[in-house]
């Protein structure tokens, strides 16, 4: 079976068991959705720990033909990219299913959902075939709507309805692509590894190409919130409850730019050259823009969601670099701010549980009373605007670096980002945490038991240590970065040689 | 052993913050041990330099990221001049640790504190062993948020909170600067050459190459070197970005002597000093750079002059000299400016200790309400009073040295910036003596309760800074940096009497205006001259245009993104798509009646219209 | 004997009631009966094209039919009566719940 397959079902079997359970057993729900995400956790940690780094290429692999007819196939592995975005999704997960003890109402179902929307997301960092990737990605948009719908809090009805229609809008369209790419591949198959040796050895025409990196980078952008798609986000994220919303900064966002570089950077490298500049101008107006825009807001989440929005311009500008050090800084942000996004929204959501207000004006002076948060708070903050000794500023400064080169204008706005970064998130720590306490909120309580702490304080922790020593997630992304970049080289030498065939011939001889 | 220099704070800091948090008592002990540990080691490697007649710099690095395209390492250089920086930082450091350990004595947050001064300590070393340019821009990032945490200390207080968020984002303005000349110097230092580097010494090498070979255009070097400068600004608070340091003074005034005096201001002429040979390359950006410390010097000098907080005074004065380095600097002169660096660490540390210690004993920072403290704090008076001494360069004490050798620099260089230093210097002497007269010799204005000299812990490392500030002068640092003798003398007995006389005369005019007949004649020059005094004491209303360019034009800018947000994108976008499916809906709705008969008649209808089509044909 | 053609004149005349007793009618249990004549007037179809042909397979196709329509109005009769206890009524008119 292998061990990815044990981490994708393992979920799926917690929700089986908690729909099994009787719904006043709100102890053992709770339970068996903590074990389930737990043990992917370890396991994930083991693939990171097992991947060989001397061997590299996909590992684990687990192949099982599902309707051979049409080339799909149940495939399953990881690269070094995989092996980041497995864990990433591991800490995400157990720490919004140890957020979810403050949800209250419906816990059966919400927990079935959140469970099915984790197993979800695993298939698609795992899955090796365009299929079963597609089937998993709409997969994971589902359980969003009613988790929202349900459980969420401001304007959540317009809320839900907007994200759904507009993730789902956006796989269509990448869908498409995807059905382009298996037709115009000629092999009929949609097994990712055929298809990387198939594109590498005989490049699809550039035009195709082109193409083809337009629509599934529209496609997956939306879900990345590629500007100006992405409006859905930070009002998403306001109406979520707080456990989503980890989930769904932290990693759902991150799918989209997961699969920009899984399969549009993948097997259309051409396209990607073609398209650098613009998808880099995209990526700035996400600074800039929803940075200005974060500036403006008055609700901590709709801040932290346009800020989310504004940190997707660093992933997407380190796409569009399409060199080793900008994809590196690109793959290590999106673990870096996935983990940090999470971190940000669980403490939000517990500011939230406490006070029930979430605009900045009302509060004031938290830190008197909430120490534990405040610290994990400005932790978050201080990650965010890249400061060093978190793993957010080694990405960062990766894709500042790898984008310099080439794209240096939109390098200079990405750093100029920073600043905007650090004066919307001081502002909020300032006026929230900072300042004379507002006697209204003398009777809050800190987070004091260890269970509460748990999942702030590793998350904390796996930013600072990753920030520390970066090395212990480089290693394996550049493993992946090296052999997609090495394809693409392949890819375009290949249309070189064509081409030059061609001018050769069309050339009159000379005289 | 070296590395233990640099990881010792920042061990004490996360066993602060882990484990004693509770117990503030143990957490200060563990800070100040371990800095002292650090000290410990730099010195022995500072007398190993000193007494080895050809002691050869060490570098020790390990690689921090290894991609395929990119190596960043991270590495210690212990050179003479980071020794230098590493014993005027440890040094001075344990003294403002072991001050701590009475001024906060009775604070709640006492472990906070100490733990949040040793990740300082810890940044700082970080910065003067950093052997790459990546490995500055960390520490150097990392210096500004523990500052904005000491600065923000007291985070109840509104102005401290402002004043903490001032300062990390006037210093991210530089660090903007900063980091885009680092890529800049990283793309052309090593195009060409298999691998590029952030290594200082590899970019010294190359770019040396690089210049005798004639590779590197005049103007891409100004552009680089004025970038780099930005985060000098932002760190060494220069014009035009000096804004935050004054305000920083709402941090606990151990934090003020550390940070905002003796050390991390330093940070940014030590980070011209290392890079000198960037800097040297490029004639423009040199001289924009000793007009811009010039200017910063006088311009902070003049507000100092109409300030009341006794901390606010200080820092201007740190503004001020700050400007006397960089113009040393500017002028080529990296061994001068380094002098000056460590003998103005010394009296600016004390001179902040002593006014925590008046702070401490009296709870107010203004300086009118002081007063007759002479015969009440004896120690902090004197020790005071010599700090005051050397910062306006009276001979024999440190100061005098150090600022002869810029006013020297500056007269051989360029005979307007020499002016405007001398200029800086009477006027250094003139406000620092009006704040010792008012503050410590006049007459008290209000009556407090009853003042004592203060513990032990404030007032030994108060003594010792003061023997500092004697005799740091005659320890000759450019001959330690540079290794050997220097050849020229020093002194020039020309200038050394004009600095000397103007700085009298400074301390003389200041003592008939406010020692002598209650401040009267001060009095009569406000009146006299009141628009000065206001645009003095709006500090040239740089705050107001600072305040101004965020709240009306950063400001607006970010509610006009929102509006596009909201009103644009939103509603003609996305919800004008929603629109239109909704309108149509409600256009089709009314084919569906809901009514399974309606339907049923459509379809039989339709069947038999099928049915007689096939039938007629 | 009686030709074929009177067979599907009987049972074209009867699936013709059918439908119109459902386009008619708004008593549900009417409509449900309804059906039942649409439903035996295809089996007689059925039956006589099946005997005049000699072929059996007709025949056996009315019992299949003759199953699910029993099976049909078990359920069709069972949905109605649920409807009943809520609306106290058959009227198809009332079913509109579900409507805009």
């Amino acid at each position: 079976m292998g061990i990815l397959t044990y981490i994708l079902l393992l979920p799926l079997l917690g929700a089986l068991v908690i729909l099994f359970l009787p719904k006043e057993k709100e102890t053992w729900i709770r339970r068996t959705a903590v074990a389930a995400t737990f043990i992917p956790l370890v396991l994930a940690l083991l693939v990171w720990a097992k991947y060989d780094r001397t061997l590299g290429g996909y590992q684990f692999i687990c192949r099982i033909p599902w309707v051979p007819s049409l080339g799909i196939t149940y495939q399953v592995g990881v690269d070094g990219i995989g092996v980041v975005m497995l864990l990433l999704q591991g800490f995400c997960s157990f720490a919004a299913t140890l957020i979810s003890y403050f949800i209250k109402t419906r816990i059966k179902e919400y927990f079935v959902f959140l469970l099915f929307l984790i197993t979800s997301v695993y298939g698609v960092f795992i899955s090796l075939d365009l299929f079963f990737f597609y089937l998993f990605y709409e997969m994971a948009v589902l359980p969003m709507y009613p988790l929202i719908g349900i459980w969420g809090s401001t304007n959540k009805e317009y809320a839900t309805m907007k994200l759904t229609l507009y993730i789902t809008t956006g796989a269509v369209l990448a869908f498409v692509g995807l059905l382009v790419l298996y037709f115009a591949s000629g092999i009929h198959s949609f097994d990712l590894i055929a298809l990387e040796e198939h594109c590498a050895a005989h490049p699809l025409s550039p035009e195709l190409q082109k193409f083809l990196f337009a629509l599934i980078v529209v496609g997956f952008g939306v879900i990345a919130s590629l500007w100006p798609f992405h409006t859905w986000s930070p009002m998403g994220y306001a109406a979520a409850p707080s456990g989503v919303s980890m989930l769904h900064a932290g990693v759902l966002k991150k799918l989209g730019a997961y699969a920009m570089i899984r399969i549009a950077i993948n097997l259309l490298p051409q396209g990607a050259a073609f398209w650098s500049s613009t998808l880099a101008t995209l990526a700035m107006m996400n600074i800039l823009y929803c940075g200005w825009a974060a500036m403006a807001q008055k609700d901590m989440k709709f801040i932290v969601g346009y800020s989310s929005c504004s940190h997707m311009g660093y992933v997407l500008l380190g796409i569009a670099c399409l060199n080793q050090t900008g994809l590196n800084g690109a793959v290590l942000l999106i673990f870096a701010h996935g983990i940090m996004a999470a971190l940000s929204f669980a403490l939000i959501g517990y500011c939230y549980e406490q006070t029930h207000t979430r605009r900045v004006d009302e509060l004031g002076g938290l830190a008197k009373k909430l120490p534990f948060i405040a610290t994990c708070f400005s932790l978050a903050a201080m990650a965010s605007s890249g400061l060093p000794g978190f793993a957010n500023f080694v990405s960062e400064i990766m894709i500042f670096i790898g984008a310099w080169e080439n794209l240096t204008p939109q390098a200079i706005a990405a750093i100029f980002g920073i600043i905007i970064t650090a004066t919307y998130l001081l502002r909020m720590i300032r006026h929230t945490f900072f300042g004379p306490l507002n006697p209204k909120w003398e009777h809050l309580k800190d987070a004091t038991a260890p269970w509460q702490k748990l999942p702030y304080i590793l998350l904390v922790s796996v930013l600072v240590i990753v920030g520390f020593w970066p090395s212990l997630l480089t290693k394996p992304i550049d493993l992946g970065i090296s052999s997609i970049l090495k394809r693409s080289e392949r890819n375009i030498d290949r249309m070189f040689v064509k081409n030059n065939i061609s001018i050769e011939k069309s050339e009159p001889p000379k005289a | 052993m070296a590395w233990l220099i640099l990881f010792s704070p920042l061990i004490a800091c996360l066993l602060i913050t882990l484990i004693t948090l509770r117990n503030s008592k143990l957490s200060s002990w563990i800070a100040v041990t371990a800095l002292l540990i650090s000290l410990g080691i730099s010195s022995s490697f500072f007398l190993k330099a000193l007494l080895t007649p050809h002691w050869k710099p060490m570098e020790l690095s390990i690689h921090w990221i290894t991609l395929w395209s990119l190596k960043i390492e991270f590495g210690l250089i212990l050179d003479r001049l980071s020794l230098l920086m590493l014993m005027v930082v440890t040094g001075i450091g344990s003294a403002i640790f072991i001050y701590s350990l009475g001024y906060m004595k009775e604070d709640p947050g006492k472990s906070r504190y100490f733990a949040c001064l040793s990740l300082f300590a810890f940044s700082m070393l970080g910065i003067i062993l950093s052997n790459n340019f990546i490995q500055m821009f960390i520490f150097w990032e990392l210096v500004g948020a523990s500052s904005y945490l000491l600065i923000g200390f007291w985070y109840e207080k509104d102005s401290a909170a402002d004043a903490g968020n001032k300062a990390f984002l006037v210093n991210r303005v530089g660090d903007f600067g900063f980091m885009m000349g680092i890529l800049l110097c990283w793309s052309f230092c090593g195009s060409g050459l298999p691998e590029r580097t952030f290594n200082f010494n590899q970019i010294q090498h190359i770019f040396s190459e690089m210049v005798g070979a004639g590779l590197l255009s005049p103007k891409l070097l100004v552009v680089a070197g004025l970038l780099i400068f930005c985060g000098v600004l932002g760190k060494s608070a220069q014009f035009p970005l000096h804004v935050w340091l004054p305000d920083a003074m709402e941090g606990p005034t151990p934090v003020s002597a550390l940070i905002h005096a003796a050390t991390m201001v330093a940070a940014g002429i030590y980070l011209l000093a290392r890079l000198f040979f960037l800097f040297d390359a490029s004639p423009t950006a040199m001289t924009v750079i000793a007009y811009v410390g010039a200017f910063t010097s006088v311009f902070a000098a003049s507000i100092a002059f109409v300030q009341n907080d006794i901390k606010r005074i200080l820092a201007y004065s740190t503004l001020s000299q700050l400007g006397l380095m960089v113009l040393a600097m500017g002028l080529g002169g990296r061994l001068e400016a380094m002098y000056h660096l460590t003998t103005h660490a010394f009296f600016k540390a004390l001179l902040f200790l002593g006014a925590g210690s008046v702070i401490h004993a009296l709870h107010t920072q203004d300086i009118w309400d002081m007063g007759k403290l002479f015969k009440k704090m004896p120690i902090t008076s004197i020790t005071f009073l010599i700090g005051t001494l050397a910062l306006c360069g009276l001979f024999p004490l440190s100061g005098f040295w150090s600022k002869d050798e810029i006013l020297l620099l500056a007269f051989e260089k360029n005979i307007f910036l020499y002016r405007l230093a001398s200029v800086a210097t009477w006027m250094t002497s003139f406000y620092m003596a009006r704040a010792f007269f008012v503050a410590f010799l006049a007459p008290e204005k209000k009556i407090h309760h009853p003042v004592h000299e203060s513990s032990w812990t404030l007032t030994g490392p108060m003594i010792f800074l003061a023997i500092g500030a004697c005799i740091a002068g005659f320890i000759h640092i450019p001959e330690f940096i540079l290794g050997h003798d220097v050849l020229e003398s020093h002194i020039n007995l020309p200038i050394a009497f004009t600095s000397q006389a103007m700085s009298l005369s400074g301390i003389v005019i200041a003592f008939f205006l406010y020692a002598y007949r209650d401040a009267w004649g001060a009095k009569k020059l406000k009146e006299i001259f009141k628009i000065f005094h206001i645009i003095l004491s709006r500090k040239y209303f740089m705050d107001d245009l600072y305040n101004g360019i965020v709240k009306y034009i950063q400001q607006n800018i970010a509610v006009l993104c929102h509006l596009t947000d909201r009103n644009l994108i939103v509603r003609f976008g996305v919800n004008g798509v929603a629109k239109i499916t909704k309108t149509s809906g409600e256009f089709l709705r009314f084919c569906q009646t809901g009514r399974i008969q309606t339907y049923a008649l459509f379809f039989f209808a339709g069947i038999t219209v099928i049915v007689f089509v096939f039938i007629l044909k | 004997m009686i030709p074929l053609s009177y067979y599907l004149i009987l049972s074209g005349i009867l699936f013709s009631i059918g439908v119109l007793g459902i386009l008619i009618r708004r008593n549900a249990i009417m409509i449900l009966l309804s059906l039942e004549i649409m439903l035996n007037a295809v089996n007689l179809s059925f039956v006589s094209f099946s005997r005049f042909s000699g072929n059996l397979e007709g025949q056996i196709f009315v019992f299949f039919i003759m199953t699910i329509a029993a099976a049909e109005v078990a359920v069709g009769l069972a949905i109605l009566i649920s409807i009943f206890r809520n609306k106290k009524s058959v009227d198809t008119d009332y079913m509109k719940s579900l409507r805009w």
